[in-house]
């Protein structure tokens, strides 16, 4: 279905994620030399740079965020530790919560858009005739490809308040105090244009995945249920959703991690801005770190938000591995 | 009648209608930079420029940087995804063909480190590199590319291993070759697709990055493609042609890798949970 459970035989999924486990040593008989110890040396090279590029960054950020890193202990390397205090402060201020709350409403509002809109474009996929279908799967590809950053320079080109093409066809339609109207210019409407354009990025990948998922429902199950007397409607909810359910649960899980942490988005279109009142976590963490040169406390905001991510990638990963059951 | 004419036709229109939101701004992109600047500072937009001009991607060429940052771009890029491509492609064959204690174990390993929350962990990475004293540099851009493509890397390729018929490596085994001679020999030709599919995933990933290089490399000569494009406006001002023609650029060789890879792309994607 949607994710990494390739096809591949072993035993059924656990469940919990697994940690990191050191290849035991292995046992050299001689004549078949090599043989059991071929798969961990096969799988030392990506082990060992999985630990140290991305295991090592996650034990850093965890070990500064008990530290004190301000500019003067940064260029002198000295090493204060400090507790808890930064998460003592980071959680005690307003501005976190605040931010938070902002980042839960942000990504929400996201998911719902990218879910709703691209369940139904994949369900018109599924019903459309061949060419029209081919016309739109090569409209979505197109936006899917496209490079992030390119995705939002383009948008703000769309939305420039002078001769932007979304302003002027605003004011087109009748709305005629849109004609100069400046998006970047409160938190409201800055907010809207990443929204619409996470929302476009987004909505090919679960069109397309959800198309391919109904196309893998048998056309006997359909002629089933309608000489079981079933409307459209009756043989959506009885066979096309029990099918893709699983499906939808597992893309809105990795739908929300995605946003959670959808940073250059925010930070490309207008750096936060205005007033810093569209930073979301991952970029209140920039900002704080290496913006204000608060690095431990940026670190703590950094694991704050790691530790929603890998609650959510849980979450996410024991959904997929039971899905998968025999797959992994 | 009425009514089943609009049941007929609803659909297809709709498609129509989705198809051009979808490709409206990828259009706008492309035509803008093609545009003379009095049709670009236009109270009434142009949608079809008729009378296109280079000039502004000759201003894109000539900016500052432009070739360095175009350079730095491709090296980091193919760097990092060749380099794991080799060594994913020696993990994904011992997750997908060898059985050993802790298998299912690596293999939650990588699906955990695939979702890895790398925009949030450039703190961390910028004080280590710091630490290493290598900021302003290409080494360690590449090597945190690397890795991030990594997992993705070992998940889809060990399927893609997996689907090579057993038999086929066998029997070439049978006929005298060594285990990593039958690999070279039968499964290496037919992972061939394989190997696009993926590769192109970690193209886009690494091509796209943005937190990292904006964190590590404050030097202009060493900073990347979309950190240049993000800062248009220091570059261009307000020049939008100018900045169009960058970012079509910066886009082009990933669509154009897509259309032509399109089915084997999207089932490659499909298949690994990945956001292009």
């Amino acid at each position: 279905m949607t994710a990494q459970t390739e096809r591949v035989d072993a035993a059924p999924a656990a469940g919990a994620p697994v940690s990191v486990k050191t290849p035991k040593s292995p046992d050299r008989r001689p004549g078949r030399r090599g043989e059991s110890s071929a798969p961990y040396l096969l799988l030392i090279p990506s082990l060992l740079a999985t630990a140290v590029l991305l295991g090592w960054p996650l034990v850093k950020n965890l070990v500064i965020s008990f530290q004190n890193l301000n500019p003067r202990q940064l260029i002198q390397h000295l090493t204060e530790w400090a507790g808890f205090s930064n998460y003592q402060e980071a959680l005690g201020s307003e501005v976190f919560w605040r931010v938070t709350l902002r980042s839960i409403v942000f990504t929400s509002i996201n998911v719902v858009l990218i879910m709703v809109l691209g369940t139904l474009v994949g369900l018109l996929l599924a019903r459309l005739g061949r060419r029209m279908r081919t016309l739109l799967l090569f409209g979505l590809v197109l936006a899917w490809a496209m490079p992030t950053v390119a995705g939002t320079t383009v948008f703000q080109w769309l939305f420039a308040q002078r001769f932007g093409v979304v302003n002027w066809m605003l004011a087109e339609l009748g709305w005629e105090s849109m004609a100069d109207y400046n998006w970047f210019g409160s938190q409201v409407s800055t907010f809207s244009v990443v929204i619409l354009l996470i929302v476009w990025q987004s909505i090919p990948f679960v069109a397309i995945n959800l198309y391919a998922a109904t196309t893998t429902i048998s056309k006997e199950l359909y002629e089933a249920a309608s000489l079981d007397g079933a409307g459209a409607w009756k043989s959506f909810t009885s066979v096309t959703f029990p099918h893709i359910k699983p499906f939808l649960w597992a893309t809105t899980f990795l739908e929300v991690i995605w946003v959670f942490k959808a940073l250059t988005q925010v930070y490309a279109i207008n750096r936060g801005g205005p007033d810093r009142l569209t930073e979301i976590l991952p970029l209140y963490a920039f900002v704080e770190g290496p913006g204000n040169q608060h690095y431990g406390m940026g670190a703590a905001i950094s694991f704050l938000t790691i530790a929603i991510l890998l609650v959510l990638t849980a979450y996410y990963l024991r959904t997929v591995l039971k899905q998968g059951e025999d797959e992994l | 009648m009425n009514r089943s004419l609009f049941a007929r036709t609803w659909p297809g229109t709709l498609a129509v209608l989705l198809f051009a939101v979808f490709v409206f701004p990828v259009y706008w992109m492309f035509s803008t930079a093609f545009k003379q600047r009095g049709d670009i500072v236009s109270e009434t937009p142009v949608f079809l420029p008729l009378d296109g001009t280079l000039e502004n991607f000759r201003t894109a060429f000539s900016a500052d940087h432009f070739w360095t940052l175009v350079g730095n771009s491709v090296t980091v890029t193919v760097l990092a995804v060749l380099m794991s491509l080799a060594i994913g492609l020696a993990a994904s064959f011992a997750l997908a063909r060898m059985k050993f204690k802790g298998r299912r174990g690596f293999v939650v390993t990588f699906m955990i480190a695939q979702m890895a929350p790398w925009e949030v962990m450039v703190i961390a990475i910028y004080l280590i590199v710091r630490d290493a004293d290598m900021l302003n540099s290409l080494v360690p851009l590449t090597l945190f590319y690397m890795v991030m493509v990594l997992p993705f890397t070992i998940l889809t390729l060990r399927g893609y291993v997996a689907a090579v018929p057993r038999e086929l490596e066998e029997s070439a085994m049978v006929d005298g070759c060594s285990r990593p001679q039958a690999f070279i020999k039968v499964i290496f030709p037919l992972l061939a697709p394989g190997l696009m599919a993926t590769s192109l995933f970690g193209f886009i990933t690494a091509w796209n990055e943005f937190p990292m290089v904006l964190i590590l490399n404050k030097d202009v000569e060493m900073q990347t493609l979309p950190l240049w494009l993000t800062s248009f406006q220091t570059i261009f001002g307000d020049n939008w042609g100018a900045t169009m023609a960058a970012s079509s650029l910066f886009a082009l060789p990933i669509l154009i890798v897509f259309v032509f890879l399109q089915r084997r792309a999207v089932a490659g994607l499909t298949s690994g949970a990945v956001k292009g």
